[in-house]
């Protein structure tokens, strides 16, 4: 234990030796550090943005359908709504919110636009906790229940069909008897969304109104689910499809394959990220604590002749590294904190809304720092930093004491 | 004074510079293991941005090449506000004349026209909303990769027969197959119903999801007889010879239609403007990145800028003391600088120009889905593009941050009183 109070003194003492030369690395790693966490936070928020969208828009965590409709969405592929053993797993303990809706493909016709959407029947109360729809309603008022007889558009569909709160439009979709039938509703409330695509994909009305018009008695298109805790995800599907014989259930993974896919290329250029700036960062370190070994050669030298043995100098020297690697770190982390304190009202991009929308992003992306990039990032370098500092260390312990003393 | 003084003058100054060359070089190794690292890392910083740059043009080339081509073209003459509001009724009149004109601009290689509207189709079982869209089918496949991409039956082949090609999606909703019929049903220019039953004569498959779920394509013929058009289009689409010149031959093209009235000229990054946004974000978040990365190298190389005057002092001390001028030494320790810094640059541009010709050679995959790199209009696999652009801005902007940190030691050199320093430890 001595020794390691003797041989951290020493090194603290050769870190401060050379103020200027201490600094100028150590403000190379903080700012590697700093980068590295901020580029993880703000890919992080992205991904993160991207899966939320993906489950809070309509999808949530876990839906049941039909065999085929998810090949082909139709009101051909409809089901019964839930009841007996799966309606006991929906209404479980580990489900939040879950819904039943009716989601058909329709043209929306208002007296001077045509535009093709999907025609959701909800019952608004479910949504709840489920789905964006629960509170995205701007003008006018949500629906009331699955009753109701008016509809909900998107704003960016309104300005398109050029109709608004109080107007009507015209649904036209296929019935269950294959007969193309419209019907008339009145605009009682008009949402936004992160996404304008989202508003012009999506027109809401009462599930009710939805299966009267299409003639599918109290059958449903599909149910969604809500998870209280989403880590339990896959346990819950296995307990739903035992459940749900001859329905199709699916987890978000597998019914937004587009996400997951954002996901693991975010976390792939992370990864990248932190190779890259490390190698930046090493060279540096090496180079800076090789310049103190060999100033010290004759001094070194001297350690090992009285009689300090090369393992305490190989130590002395990673200790050495590792100063200087902590303090970089502790500033590089500190910084990055500051700086996402300031962000934390998040980077707004509407300037380029529609190239972020391109790359899946909201308008606003919130940096988000997970816990394992933060460690990661900070092992990465300390770990990685530590080795790279082996080769100065075995250098400074290798030089045969009289030599090292009689050299120049 | 003499002439001979004057030659021995120049002699001396041209000697002298020969001397600090070498004086600098032979520094240089005089830590061998110092100058490697500092090369490495230089080199390293610009292998990095020259690969990157080129990486990132190349993406973008590949993503507007793939957007453009698809569908969209480089230019479009539309109705004035139909790109922000696309109605039945703002069209062209006289499209066949206005193309003509178009056609005939230098830097034009094609121009077809189009009409587009929205309508209800419907199979034997199925009903969907979808774009259909007119074309001219001989003039088409100059501007579109749809014809092209038809993976079953063939494209359209009359101007004015009753039928349509159909995306692969679209297709699939509506169970429909080769052969089958398909009726259309919209609202006509003149606000009649507009009806039209169609045989299916190819199915397509673009690899833009969008498009393969949505559009429908039909003679322009039979979209001007079915939608009340007479001769009017919606879109003239205009391919130049080369993409670079684009904004040069749409002032051309708006020059030569400058007789007709309520004419815009669009060029694609107006009318993808989602695709320009996109890339300028992607760019952004990229040239933060590389701003980092060099600061963080400039920093990692400082210290051996700071060494080389720090550990000399005393060398220093007594070459100024034997008359040595300072602004001589400071010129040694930034030739010795430059040096390291040009070897540096030249590795890493080797490097760089290695590493993309070989990633140019066999492509990049960068994500696994291809789904995802529809929707970006990447495809499978990206090739760096080394130009002009992607060999200088890298390592241009790593020579000018490191020689600012190299100028730093410099002010110590200038400041050394020769007995001090020949003190100094």
């Amino acid at each position: 234990m001595a020794t390691w109070a003797l041989i951290s003194r020493l090194a603290w003492r050769n870190v401060l030796r050379n103020r200027r030369r201490s600094a100028i690395i150590l403000v190379a790693i903080a700012a590697g550090l700093w980068s590295m966490l901020f580029f993880a936070a703000f890919t992080r928020g992205w991904s993160e943005d991207v899966s939320r969208h993906a489950v809070a828009t309509l999808t949530g965590h876990v839906q049941v359908h039909a065999p085929d409709y998810l090949r082909d969405p139709s009101v051909d592929h409809a089901m019964p709504a839930p009841e007996g053993a799966l309606r006991g797993v929906l209404d479980g303990e580990a489900v939040a919110a879950w819904a039943s809706r009716v989601r058909v493909p329709a043209v929306v016709m208002s007296e001077r636009e045509t535009a093709g959407v999907t025609l959701v029947g909800i019952d608004p109360k479910r949504e709840q906790g489920l789905s964006f729809v629960a509170d995205a309603v701007r003008e006018g008022r949500n629906l009331e229940g699955a009753a109701d007889p008016g509809i909900l558009i998107g704003r960016k569909l309104a300005e398109r069909l050029e109709t608004g709160l109080g107007k009507r439009v015209v649904v036209m979709s296929q019935a269950a008897d294959h007969s193309v039938v419209d019907r008339g509703y009145p605009v009682v409330g008009i949402y936004a969304a992160d996404r304008s695509s989202t508003e012009m994909a999506f027109v809401f009305v009462g599930r009710d109104a939805a299966q009267g018009s299409l003639g599918l008695g109290d059958r449903v298109s599909e149910v969604a689910v809500a998870l209280r805790d989403p880590s339990g995800l896959d346990a819950f599907v296995e307990r739903a499809r035992t459940a749900a014989a001859g329905l199709d259930v699916q987890p978000w993974t597998a019914l937004e394959p587009m996400a997951e896919a954002m996901v693991a290329l975010g976390q792939a250029w992370i990864w990248m990220f932190y190779f890259v700036m490390y190698i930046a960062m090493a060279f540096g370190l090496v180079n800076t604590l090789l310049m103190a070994v060999l100033e010290r050669t004759r001094e070194l030298g001297l350690l090992q002749a009285l009689g300090m043995r090369p393992r305490l100098i190989v130590r002395q020297v990673l200790v050495e590294s590792s100063v200087l690697l902590s303090a970089g770190v502790l500033a590089g982390a500190l910084l990055a904190g500051a700086t996402l304190a300031l962000l934390r009202d998040g980077i707004d991009l509407s300037a380029l809304a529609e190239g972020a929308e391109m790359w899946g992003m909201s308008k606003v992306i919130y940096p988000t720092l997970g816990a394992g990039d933060v460690v990661a990032a900070i092992a990465f370098i300390v770990v990685l930093g530590a080795l790279a500092s082996l080769y100065p260390a075995l250098r400074a312990a290798r030089k045969v004491p009289v030599e090292a003393i009689t050299r120049g | 004074v003499t002439a001979g003084a004057d030659d021995a003058r120049r002699r001396g100054s041209i000697s002298r510079t020969g001397l600090g060359l070498r004086l600098a070089w032979r520094n240089l190794w005089r830590n061998p293991r110092r100058t490697v690292l500092t090369v490495a890392a230089v080199a390293f910083a610009t292998m990095i941005l020259v690969f990157m740059v080129a990486l990132q043009r190349g993406g973008y080339a590949a993503m507007i090449e793939s957007a453009v081509g698809v569908f969209t073209g480089h230019i479009q003459l539309q109705a004035e506000g139909y790109h922000d509001e696309p109605r039945l009724e703002k069209t062209l009149a006289d499209a066949g004349a206005l193309a003509e004109r178009v056609a005939a601009v230098p830097g034009v290689e094609a121009v077809t026209s189009r009409a587009e509207s929205y309508a209800l189709v419907s199979s034997p079982s199925r009903t969907y909303g979808a774009a259909i869209v007119g074309i001219e089918p001989e003039s088409e496949p100059a501007l579109s990769t749809i014809p092209r991409s038809v993976r079953e039956g063939r494209f359209l082949a009359s101007p004015t027969a009753t039928e349509a090609v159909v995306g692969r999606t679209l297709a699939r909703n509506l169970s429909l197959s080769l052969g089958e019929e398909l009726t259309l049903l919209g609202q006509g220019r003149d606000g009649t119903l507009a009806v039209a039953t169609l045989e299916v004569v190819g199915i397509f498959e673009s690899g833009s999801p969008d498009l393969d779920r949505s559009m429908v394509e039909i003679p322009l013929r039979t979209f001007q007889d079915t939608f009340a058009m007479g001769d009017r289009a919606h879109s003239i689409v205009v391919r130049t010879t080369d993409l670079s010149r684009v904004d040069d031959v749409a002032r051309a093209v708006a020059a030569s239609v400058a007789g007709s009235d309520g004419v815009a000229v669009l060029t694609w990054d107006q009318l993808l403007e989602g695709l320009k946004q996109g890339i300028t974000l992607d760019a952004t978040v990229g040239w933060f990145l590389y701003t980092v990365l060099v600061f963080v190298v400039t920093f990692s190389i400082l210290n051996t800028f700071l060494m080389a005057v720090l550990e000399r002092t005393r060398e220093f001390g007594v070459l100024l003391a034997l008359g040595t001028r300072a602004g001589f030494l400071g010129s040694v320790v930034m030739a010795e600088s430059l040096l390291l810094l040009l070897l540096g640059l030249a590795v890493g541009l080797g490097l760089g120009i290695g590493v993309s010709g070989l990633a140019g050679h066999y492509g990049i995959a960068f994500a696994s889905s291809e789904e995802l790199l529809a929707q970006w209009n990447l495809p499978a696999r990206i090739y760096p593009r080394l130009d002009l652009f992607s060999l200088t801005v890298g390592p241009l902007a790593v020579l000018a941050v490191t020689t600012l940190a190299a100028l730093f030691p410099l002010v110590r050199v200038r400041r050394l009183r020769p007995v001090d320093a020949m003190k100094a430890a």
